[in-house]
């Protein structure tokens, strides 16, 4: 239980501190690839959980996951095509990807239940930390009237995750 | 006293059956992930559409567990209300879409 919460916890300030702060005023094309990196990791991660775990709520859980986020990040495309945008790759980014990818290799060690509620307490986390920093960075900082609106449904999306994350997670006890 | 949106229910009239005529259907938006309007106030065999102008896909899940609407992105979902009271409802891919419908005998 303590091990999982300061996993969780450490995983929070790994992204809000580390990751996040060094966007302290992202540009546009910064702010767009971040969010699109930001989708891009869940559906990743969603995949992974849906080849690796046996529970059908948290296998749900994962599909819902892949399609909004696929959904979101086309809406992201779409924009960036039509502003004439091209998404930069940024230090968040980067931070946020080499996370995620040693999260991955974290949680393909698990199965089982293991392997369930780590899953899903690092999505409740993960959503958390993103919600964040849409509020206090992203969408302060955007300055494309578009972006900023499309960001703001994305965070409603991802709160909406988080909460039904810490449904599944309730569930899993 | 919430808005009601009334559609009168054409097929009855026109058919001139004055049962259904009585039924009403009410239109619901689900978009943005907003639900409105987030009150609406019915009666016992009117019509609730729920029509889902996202690219997402919600439900209209009551918590009382009487009835779990699907609603596929960009499609609508309707439910013949059967009972009455006050139904608190939400979506369950976004458990922060919520909103209340009140069915009156």
């Amino acid at each position: 239980m303590f091990i999982r919460l300061s996993a969780a916890v450490a995983a929070l300030s790994l992204l809000s501190g580390a990751a996040l702060a060094q966007a302290a005023k992202p540009s546009d094309p910064q702010i767009a690839h971040i969010a699109y990196t930001a989708g891009v990791i869940d559906v990743a991660a969603a995949k992974q959980a849906v080849a690796k775990s046996t529970n059908k709520d948290v296998k749900a859980f994962a599909e819902d996951m892949i399609r909004d986020h696929e959904a979101v990040n086309k809406q992201a495309l779409d924009l960036v095509k039509k502003l004439n945008v091209t998404p930069e790759d940024n230090d968040t980014s980067k931070t946020l990807s080499k996370n995620a990818a040693a999260k991955l290799d974290e949680l393909g060690k698990l199965s089982g239940a293991a392997f369930d509620k780590a899953y899903v307490a690092n999505e409740v986390a993960y959503h958390k930390a993103v919600d964040g920093a849409l509020e206090t960075t992203l969408i302060p900082s955007a300055s494309n009237a578009e972006l900023k609106s499309l960001l703001q449904t994305g965070l409603k999306i991802f709160q909406g995750h988080e909460q039904h994350a810490e449904h599944v997670a309730a569930m899993l006890k | 006293m919430k808005p009601r949106w009334i559609i009168p229910v054409v097929a009855g009239l026109v058919s001139g059956a004055s049962i259904s005529a009585l039924a009403a259907t009410i239109q619901i938006s689900m978009e943005n992930l907003e639900i409105s309007p987030a009150e609406v106030t019915a009666k016992v065999g009117d019509t609730v559409e729920w029509v889902n102008k996202d690219v997402f896909a919600h439900t209209a899940t009551a918590r009382n567990g009487d009835w779990d609407v699907m609603l596929q992105p960009k499609k609508s979902g309707t439910l013949v209300l059967k009972k009455a009271g006050t139904v608190d409802y939400y979506c369950r891919f976004h458990p922060n879409m919520k909103a209340v419908l009140t069915v009156a005998p």
